[in-house]
């Protein structure tokens, strides 16, 4: 018998009903999902759109049973799988999530695959025999002992996929399972779905607003409206055809929709670099470096764009440019103009003086906030300065309407959507107006829209004056704004011992 | 038939040494019957007598020196400095040696001292290289199916531990995110806790996370679960506790017989 029946042919796909669905989290006034009607047939491959804040989290999470219970919210209508509540169909519905890091359970390749299974009281040999299929399955050779920790972004998606397949789901949920990934891993991912949807009659659901990866693989697309219910429902083609441009205006990626950009003035610039490095060695610890020899000029209203595979110090470089990590050997050396008061190299300056020199926005945003409201992170850093009220009020209020959370002001910066939260990290290192603009990763996992209003205030800034280096694997990001990509070579994974200095 | 299909995972370390592929609930179960005996009394016999055989043993555990004496060296600094801590302020008796101030150095505090530097070595070094020795991973499939600790307390805290890691890196970003907002010069304590708060709460946002995609495999779902893993309590995990057990029975002997005992309690 070969080992991949025991994943498909047998498994049947499930149903689902929604009726007059809806859902309201606690503490919340505004439903997240209402008045759903929806019968998705067993078998069938749905793609799930909607702007964001539409609700189509809370939906597939309901379907995995994992909205929790009274206290966490109240629902309205009916949803049901196989004519069943969801929360009685565990292990019937596999869920996939966005963040690969947190969903990694166990230490050991074989033994996170094996988790779902133990749960669901399969026995012991015949956990082994799945375990090995779904590995073959998502295309993960590797051996069972192999540690999770050694895993890339793309790598942890598959495992988490091939332990989600290993408890042989009638119900297969993907939400945003390649937002967090580089191109390469989106691949990976993208490719295993598609094999195991050849091999299988699960009824597939995956949310995801970059349309182009999942379209060659679904039947039906379903649009939620923000406002409850369905706003449109169909054949890929028509529903794309149809609903576009309202779609693209609301932050998915259609393929097709133009993405109108005014154009970059760009420049040759010929000035003084604000930053150059001198034969740089940059490391991420003292004894780990990542890449060596680096020579980097970095003019004023330009664009450096720093790509390169994963794990070749593109993240370590932009923070050792902007005066973060101490160089390995090597100098970051700023002109005279740009230091200004501040005495020698980067590093060497006081926090506060890198304020209105180089600002960084961090891939995570959540790292750099440090305030209880919206509006008083955008005024940590001109405080800092010692600027006077009237100065930082003036400065927020701007900053608040150019970035579109005015109505967000009093707002905890944590509470904020994925694009709120990236709008806010920029702004906040937008405040104290600095020379020079680091950003790390600055598109990732963003939608269409938020996407689009990054691109067009970076260009604004560069063609005003502002330096701006970028870590990116968004090619179209890079296009749009680069004068320069410095592309990193490819390192071993293994550590560079240092000689002690 | 129990055998498993395919090769069980083990690490590495597990197949040089003689003990590591003991049940890491065994390892537990011996270094707590040692550690509570010899709490039970403070004098030198005793804790030399389980010294000396633990000497013996470590010869077994299959480590190389360098690596008993790196793993150890914690263990090795706080004996001392718990024995010179004794020995300067420890209850006087006998002849005093030297005094400054409340420090007191007599007969009674120098064998108190003494007898404190071996307990902490016997506890620890045994406790040690027992634990070096134990994958988290196998360690949760012993308390849950030997000693039968709820599947939720123990899996959950496995999966926590593993989240250390991304701790680290939070708390390196956390810092120089300070730095880079301008708040990185002064107010260090401050700093401190205010960036200590954050990792709080990004952990828990981690967690909750984690716990969603662990409720998503079916944890905690209302069916008995089966273990991947077979933990296994058999003949080289008795004698591992007899071993221990054997220690203290005959540190307690050697010094109840000498007359050093000194029962803590009494």
């Amino acid at each position: 018998m070969p080992p991949d029946t025991a994943l498909s042919g047998p498994v049947a796909g499930v149903s689902i009903d929604a009726n007059g669905w809806g859902w309201r989290h606690a503490g919340r006034r505004a439903w997240a999902v209402s008045n759903l009607d929806l019968r998705i047939e067993p078998g069938e491959r749905v793609l799930l759109l909607g702007a964001s804040g539409s609700g189509k989290s809370t939906l597939v999470h309901a379907l995995a049973g994992v909205l929790g219970g009274d206290e966490e919210g109240e629902h309205s209508g009916r949803l049901l799988i196989d004519g069943g509540e969801p929360g009685q169909a565990r292990g019937r519905v596999g869920l996939l999530l966005q963040d690969p890091d947190s969903q990694v359970i166990l230490a050991r390749v074989g033994d996170d695959v094996a988790f779902g299974c133990e749960n669901l009281g399969v026995p012991r040999a015949e956990i082994w025999r799945r375990v090995e299929a779904s590995l073959r399955m998502v295309g993960l050779n590797l051996p069972l002992n192999h540690p999770t920790s050694a895993l890339s972004g793309g790598q942890k998606q598959r495992l988490a996929l091939a332990g989600v397949l290993a408890m042989r789901p009638g119900l297969l949920l993907l939400d945003e399972p390649t937002a967090n990934l580089d191109p390469e891993g989106v691949q990976e991912v993208r490719d295993s779905v598609a094999r195991v949807l050849d091999q299988s009659e699960a009824t597939f659901l995956v949310i995801e607003h970059r349309v182009s990866i999942w379209q060659d693989l679904v039947n039906r697309v379903v649009v939620l409206d923000r406002n409850g219910g369905v706003l449109a429902d169909g054949p890929p083609g028509d529903v794309l055809a149809r609903q576009g441009e309202h779609l693209a205006e609301s932050g998915v990626w259609v393929p097709g929709v133009p993405h109108v950009l005014p154009d970059r003035r760009r420049t040759t610039s010929t000035s003084e670099p604000l930053l150059r490095t001198d034969s740089l060695a940059i490391a991420r610890s003292a004894e780990r470096v990542v890449a060596t020899g680096i020579e980097l000029q970095i003019r004023s209203g330009t664009a450096v764009a720093i790509t390169g595979p994963n794990g070749a110090g593109k993240s370590t470089l932009a923070l050792t440019l902007a005066g973060l990590l101490t160089p390995s050997s090597g100098r970051v050396v700023a002109s005279r103009e740009f230091a200004h008061h501040a005495a020698g190299d980067p590093i060497r300056w006081k926090s506060r003086d890198l304020l209105t020199r180089i600002g960084t926005v961090f891939q995570d945003p959540e790292h750099q906030l440090i305030a209880p409201t919206v509006r008083a992170e955008l005024a940590v850093g001109p405080r800092a300065l010692g600027l006077t009220d009237a100065v930082i009020t003036s400065r927020v209020d701007e900053l608040l309407g150019r970035l579109r959370l005015d109505h967000l002001a009093d707002a905890n910066p944590f509470t904020l959507s994925g694009g709120e939260k990236r709008r806010l990290s920029v702004g906040t290192v937008l405040a104290t107006q600095p020379g020079l603009l680091v950003l790390d990763e600055p598109t990732f996992g963003q939608d269409f829209r938020t996407w689009r209003e990054i691109v067009r205030l970076l260009g604004e800034l560069i063609d005003g004056g502002t330096a701006v280096v970028a870590v990116s694997h968004d090619a179209d990001f890079v296009a749009a704004l680069a004068d320069e990509e410095y592309r990193l070579p490819h390192v071993d994974r293994a550590p560079v011992k240092v000689a002690s200095r | 038939m129990t055998t498993v299909a395919p090769e069980l995972p083990r690490s590495a370390s597990e197949r040089r040494s003689a003990i590591a592929g003991v049940n890491p609930v065994a390892k537990l179960g011996a270094s707590l019957l040692l550690a509570l005996v010899l709490i039970l009394t403070i004098d030198w016999v005793s804790a030399s007598v389980a010294l000396a055989c633990e000497l013996v043993l470590f010869m077994w555990a299959g480590l190389t020196l360098k690596v008993f004496f790196v793993r150890t060296a914690l263990v090795w600094i706080a004996a001392p400095a718990a024995g010179l801590t004794t020995l300067l302020y420890g209850q006087a008796a006998g002849t005093v040696h030297w005094s400054f101030g409340l420090v007191l150095v007599t007969d009674g505090s120098i064998e108190l001292a003494v007898a404190t530097v071996l307990r902490v070595l016997a506890i620890g070094l045994p406790a040690v290289v027992l634990f070096i020795t134990i994958d988290p991973t196998d360690l949760a499939d012993g308390l849950g199916q030997v000693a039968k600790l709820p599947a939720r307390f123990v899996l959950g805290g496995l999966a926590g531990l593993r989240m250390v890691g991304l701790f680290l890196d939070d708390w390196r970003a956390l810092e120089l995110a300070r730095r880079a907002r301008g708040i990185g010069d002064s107010g260090a304590i401050r700093r401190f806790f205010n960036q200590a708060f954050a990792l709080l709460v990004l952990s828990i946002r981690r967690g909750s996370k984690l716990a969603t995609a662990m409720e998503a495999r079916g944890f905690g779902a209302p069916i008995e679960r089966t273990w991947a893993r077979e933990s296994t309590f058999g003949r080289r995990e008795w004698a591992l506790l007899t071993v221990g057990l054997a220690i203290a029975l005959l540190a307690v002997t050697v010094s109840v017989a000498t007359g050093q005992w000194n029962f803590v309690l009494a």
